[in-house]
């Protein structure tokens, strides 16, 4: 191992900060808020799901540098190396006036108590740089993860579609400073592991992939974050010790994503928001899905390693991941090894990987021609929340209009992502009919076993997953319209 | 001081001018509690709650709390140096603390004071504590299946022959509605923060709708008087209900823990706890029976409200009676006998929640109303007009009070024609026979809400205003600002009565110690108590500065007028400014306390008989659905709304108030569900389990508009009306149209009977109940 560096630097608004001693689980919400008396951004939840601690986090992509919109309350410090966080404090407009998304909210009398207010301001912020005239439903995918009790929304909406009219993200600091901002975060990152505090006070951030994978396989006990959005509420709601900490979700190349004529490999530390291209490219049966997975600060955050890997039983993407045949990639050191995805899930916390090893990539084979594919999530609300169920379908109707091959996973209906293989077995070698689907909606009892809780009783559960084989039919027969969201 | 005049300056009143604190908010320099600058060595709480709904506490052992890094000691009810009662309905039903026994889930223990929050969180985990558990009763039907004990005195309303009037009716319905609670969400939690003083004082900033109540709890625990205690807040992040009794704890422990140790201390629960250990909007089971003839008629009403009132009275007590009041919504009952249950339950203890029960009662009415016309045949509204309120006859409450102010009829037809009622209601119909999976549903529903507390005493109001010699003005008043635009309203009072810009006027804090003894800001009546307070401040001063002018000038008082920016002296023009100067030299007082007390008002609850409301809000919505039959989800496609706010003090505000207020109602009807365990844990305690409305919710079509041509028919401040509580109940639109939507499936021959919130589970759950029925 090459030299190690030991600080975390990183870029505050416009002032250069270098740690030297943060504990692993130190969340830049409450280092703001208290170690530098920043109390723009605000606590509403410390769960990233309320949005009032937004903040912006630049980062080199390329010879860019990129920013997205986090949730400070669930983001460690020892994840920043090397970026530009933004707060609401660095906003300014012209000559001390507000920042135009500011005088925006102002003028569409957008606040009311005003506390979610910071966190709505950073969200449209971050939107308008990128997309500057947003339409409807881009202002509501960019609000998915900000919560506003006061005012019903319509005068943000408002407000976000305005903002171009108050100034264009030419004229923004941030934009005019960018290509400064983007050579102090090179100067930082000297190729360097970074490494601060012993035992479980231990951060650590590997140079590379590999120097990850060395890292790993000889220190088992450390906790792999990447994104934060699962590990970060043990530590603000459960309280728990995560220490030591190996955070990866800066690596490039875990930022990979491989693409060739029969498949897409994407590696463990894409972001939903990173993976979205693709997906839609590839897999538009998910476009719906993947607006609907968080709220857009989780979605830049989380990543599609961490939702397979955590084992979670209503993770989003293992139904349909299992549905398309994914392939996982697991790696300890050098060792490589390749596993069906849905081998992945032994039981309820309890998954197929060993010490030391992490998961480096999924594989998703495209679908065959002919295919017929769909997944539905299903939640009290529709954005923003944790599925009920979440079910994927895929058929193969043969020339002879009978089902040649299914494959059926669900989540929210076991303990673990599972496939529905009674009712694949059952569908296969029948007619692609309503009758056929009928005949074979008891088999859904046979496979699962659906518990009740607080998002939906294990009837509902039930009645609902095989209520969607049904949905999933009628639309391959070019029936069962969907509920649209029409806006303006 | 009655009728509220016209001002001078017409550039301020009526306009919609930004909030106040606008550029702050969206700046973050908008300063809440936490943001606050803490003194040197602020020590901080942490509740530590039970984790039983019902249990005799045999021992708690501190010794690990008590070890943890950072701990400087442990707040216990030991540590209560007087009265050891938090309770808002002063029936000593609240310790600070549980005593002796636990009686719900998330009731608080005890609290740690540590260095730091973080420390003081972890230790609050630490103690060891014995239980003994207890039977206990978590709902409505558990309550009243155990005996019916009651936290506080039921209410009954009663007028006409109701069993006569249900014998004699050519059509009966009975039936059982359930409408479930809501947590406030306010962004900002509860927080508190106490600096003590010399002496006996101590200083709290509390996040609270009620500083004179926080006041009053805080030196009756203390053993102190009351105006040794200071409760000052500037803003809250919300408040709802939510913070005009829940804050009182956090406020007391605060201040202990400063004046037992000398050293601030704040103290703030995370979400998880806050939503855990602070109450809720009541659930209630409404029971009914009513009788109705063949136009849908109503004849008689006989309806039980049951609702989980929690473990304490709180204010349950006018929670409930609320609740009875709003039963008749906007009609006439020839004969009704209502009857309230408020029913100790071992949940946390419910409390205020914007409507304060009406919404229950409203809906409630609305459930028979649409049960009568499903089992008619008749689109719902024909139903509703059926039954209105006359103009000058069938115009008699519940309560024995006559309404005088009906606009009911005046609102629905507008919105009835301006969101194309008939002829979308047709589409619907036609829609749904088309065989599809998706089903649409239409409805209107209307509002009428009463103004007013119904404890008397409470519609009162005072103000300070303060005139500097260089014109500025200093504004105080009791009234509390939570994001509702209190303040901005207020000032513009001032401006509008000075003839001064609004920036002529400073919006101080809310404090105890510049107005004395005031009511909660809750009710909606913030703006019609604390404007009219102000005014009256106001007019002092303007009465003092005019004689003094003419005195100055020796002209006639009557040569003298205000104008705007100053004052017209016969052909002189005496700057605002000058003339502060000049009345400072001779001697002449610059400040006034105001004071306003609501008119009319009275209200006897032994007898149920009075005249509780002031006047009357009104409004009516009209809502848009579509439903997908195989799974239960839903779309609100379009909202129409027509609301009436009087002649508007702040037409923005007011639209504010309306869009936000349904919204919210939509939430509590919809995707905002609470969920207990088994075992008395409720398991819907955080965002992620909790699901309140997002952008992506609200209706893509959402028309809101204010009634510009209403005007308050009682001398208000403006003849305004307030608005913060009426549009929320404009949400039970929403419901009807799922309703309708699940009807389709039955040819809207049974009656949808959707308990709320009205989740995807339960709209699928209702399909499901229709196919059944149409066999």
């Amino acid at each position: 191992m090459a030299e190690v560096a030991n600080a975390i630097k990183f870029l505050l608004n416009g002032e250069e900060v270098t740690l030297t001693d943060v504990a692993p689980d130190q969340t830049l919400l409450d280092w703001l808020r208290l170690e530098r008396r920043l109390r723009g951004s605000k606590e509403g939840c410390a769960e990233g799901d309320c949005g009032a601690c937004t903040v912006l986090v630049g980062r080199l992509m390329g010879d860019e540098i990129v920013y997205d919109s986090v949730t400070a309350c669930i983001r460690f410090m020892g994840s920043l190396h090397g970026t530009h966080v933004v707060t609401i404090e660095h906003l300014r407009g012209e000559n001390g006036h507000l920042h135009p998304v500011q005088q925006a909210m102002v003028d569409f009398h957008g606040s009311q108590c005003g506390f979610c207010t910071p966190g709505f301001v950073m969200s449209l912020y971050g939107l308008w740089m990128r997309d500057p005239h947003p339409s409807r439903n881009a202002i509501e995918k960019a609000l998915q993860g900000n919560l506003c009790r006061c005012t019903g929304y319509a005068p943000i909406i408002r407000a976000g579609q305005a903002i171009s009219s108050y100034g264009q993200p030419e004229g923004d600091p941030l934009w005019a400073e960018r290509i400064a901002v983007r050579d102090r975060i090179r100067a930082i990152d000297d190729g360097r592991r970074v490494e601060l505090g012993e035992g479980d006070n231990r951060i650590v951030i590997p140079a590379s992939l590999d120097d990850f994978a060395a890292f790993y396989a000889e220190n088992p006990e450390a906790r792999i974050v990447a994104g934060s959005t699962d590990v970060g509420l043990w530590v603000t709601k459960f309280m728990r010790r995560i220490g030591p900490v190996v955070f990866i979700g800066h690596l490039p190349e875990l930022k990979r994503i491989a693409e060739n004529d029969s498949e897409v490999r994407f590696y463990a530390g894409v972001s939903y928001s990173e993976a979205l291209p693709v997906i839609a490219a590839n897999f538009p049966q998910l476009n719906e899905l993947w607006s609907r997975i968080a709220g857009e600060q989780v979605r830049n955050m989380g990543t599609i390693g961490g939702n397979i890997a955590n084992g979670s039983p209503i993770g989003d993407t293992p139904p349909p991941f299992i549905a398309l045949g994914a392939r996982l990639h697991l790696r300890r050191g050098e060792h490589r090894r390749e596993i069906k995805l849905e081998d992945y899930f032994l039981a309820y916390g309890k998954q197929d990987r060993q010490p030391g090893e992490f998961v480096e990539s999924v594989t998703l084979p495209l679908l065959p021609a002919g295919e017929k594919f769909a997944t539905y999530k299903i939640s009290k609300r529709r954005d923003e929340d944790i599925s009920a169920l979440c079910g994927a379908f895929r058929v193969f109707v043969n020339d002879a209009g009978t089902v040649g091959m299914a494959r059926i996973a669900f989540g929210g209906m076991a303990a673990t992502p599972k496939r529905a293989k009674a009712v694949e077995a059952a569908l296969v070698g029948r007619p692609w009919t309503l009758e056929t689907v009928e005949a074979v909606l008891p088999a859904f009892a046979t496979d699962y076993q659906p518990i009740g809780d607080m998002r939906a009783s294990a009837e509902y559960r039930l009645l609902a997953a095989q209520n969607l084989l049904k949905r999933f039919y009628l639309e391959t027969i070019g029936q069962g319209e969907r509920l649209k969201r029409e806006v303006a | 001081m009655n009728e509220h005049a016209a001002g001078i300056s017409l550039a301020t009143l009526h306009k919609a001018t930004p909030h106040d604190s606008a550029p702050k908010h969206v700046s973050g320099t908008a300063e809440y509690i936490d943001d606050m600058v803490e003194p040197a060595g602020t020590m901080h709480a942490y509740l530590a709650l039970s984790s039983r709904a019902h249990a005799d506490i045999l021992s708690i052992d501190f010794a690990a709390v008590r070890a943890a890094p950072g701990v400087i000691g442990v707040l216990t009810n030991e540590d209560v140096p007087g009265v050891n009662d938090v309770s808002s309905a002063h029936v000593h039903d609240e310790p600070v603390f549980a005593l002796g026994k636990v009686q719900f889930w998330g009731q608080p223990l005890f609290a740690v004071v540590a260095e730091t929050r973080d420390q003081a969180r972890r230790a609050a985990h630490l103690a060891r504590i014995e239980y003994r558990d207890l039977p206990f009763a978590l709902d409505v039907r558990a309550a009243q299946a155990a005996g019916g004990k009651l936290v506080t005195k039921p209410l009954k309303l009663e007028r006409g022959e109701v069993e006569a009037g249900l014998a004699a009716a050519p059509r009966r319905v009975q039936g059982a509605v359930t409408i479930g609670g809501q947590d406030h969400f306010y962004l900002e939690g509860q927080i508190a923060m106490a600096v003590p003083g010399e002496d006996e004082d101590v200083t709290v900033y509390s996040s609270t709708q009620h500083p004179t109540e926080a006041q009053v709890m805080v030196a009756h625990v203390l053993g102190i008087r009351q105006h040794a205690v200071t409760v000052e807040v500037r803003r809250m992040g919300g408040g709802f209900g939510g913070k005009e009794t829940q804050g009182n704890l956090f406020a007391v422990i605060a201040a202990l823990a400063a004046k037992k140790w000398n050293r601030a201390c704040k103290i703030r629960p995370d979400r998880d706890d806050d939503m855990s250990a602070t109450g809720k909007r009541h659930d209630f089971v409404v029971d009914y029976d009513v009788g109705y003839d063949d136009d849908g008629k109503i004849l008689a009403v006989d309806a039980v409200f049951g609702a989980r009132a929690g473990y304490s009275a709180d204010l349950s007590g006018p929670v409930t009676d609320r609740a009875l009041f709003h039963c008749d919504n906007a009609y006439w009952y020839p004969a009704v006998r209502a009857r309230s249950e408020p029913l100790y339950t071992n949940t946390v203890s419910n409390t205020a929640f914007r409507g304060f029960g009406g919404p229950q009662g409203v809906l409630a009415s609305e459930r028979w109303i649409e049960d009568i016309a499903y089992a008619l045949g008749k689109d719902p509204l024909d139903i509703r007009k059926a039954n209105f309120y006359g103009r000058d006859s069938d115009n008699v409450t519940p309560y024995h009070q006559t309404v005088e102010d009906n606009i009911v009829h005046r609102v629905v037809e507008e919105l009835e024609a301006s969101s194309d009622y008939q002829a979308r209601r047709r589409d619907i119909l036609a829609f749904n026979r088309t065989g599809s999976i998706l089903r649409k549903g239409i409805a209107l529903t209307p509002v009428k809400f009463g103004i007013s507390f119904t404890a008397t005493w409470y519609n009162q109001a005072g103000a300070l205003v303060h005139v500097y010699k260089d014109g500025s003005i200093h504004l105080s008043h009791g009234g509390t600002e939570m994001g509702q635009g209190l303040y901005i309203k207020v000032a513009q009072v001032v401006a509008d009565a000075f003839g001064v810009g609004i920036d002529s006027v400073k919006i101080m804090a809310t404090t105890t110690g510049k107005v004395p003894n005031t009511s909660a800001t809750a009710a909606s009546s913030g703006s019609d108590l604390n404007g009219m307070a102000a005014w009256d401040a106001c007019e002092q001063i303007k009465a003092r500065l005019l004689a003094h002018a003419a005195k100055l000038h020796e002209a006639d008082e009557a040569d003298c007028r205000w104008v705007e920016g100053g004052m017209q002296v016969g052909r002189r023009f005496v700057p605002f400014a000058e003339l502060c100067a000049s009345a400072y030299m001779n001697r002449v007082q610059l400040s006034a306390a105001g004071f306003y007390k609501t008119p009319k008002i009275h209200w006897d609850r032994a007898t149920g008989r009075g005249h509780p409301f002031y006047y009357f809000a009104y409004g009516a919505a009209v809502s848009e659905v579509t439903i997908d039959t195989l799974t239960g989800e839903y779309s609100v496609d379009r909202v129409d709304i027509l609301h009436d706010v009087g002649r508007s003090l702040n037409p923005a505000i007011d639209l504010g108030q309306v869009e936000g207020g349904f919204i919210q109602g939509m939430g509590w009807l919809t995707s905002e569900e609470l969920v207990w365990d088994d075992k008395g844990q409720l398991r819907t305690h955080a965002p992620s389990t909790y699901k309140i409305p997002l952008a992506s919710d609200i209706p893509p079509v959402f028309n809101v508009r204010l009634a510009e041509w209403s005007v308050n028919r009682e001398p208000t401040i403006g003849r305004s009306k307030a608005v913060g509580e009426p549009p929320f109940m404009l949400a039970i639109s929403v419901v009807e149209a799922l309703g309708m939507a699940v009807a389709s499936i039955a040819g809207y021959r049974v009656a949808p009977q959707l308990d709320t919130p009205v989740t995807p589970e339960r709209v699928l759950m209702g399909v499901e109940r229709m196919k059944g029925m149409a066999g």
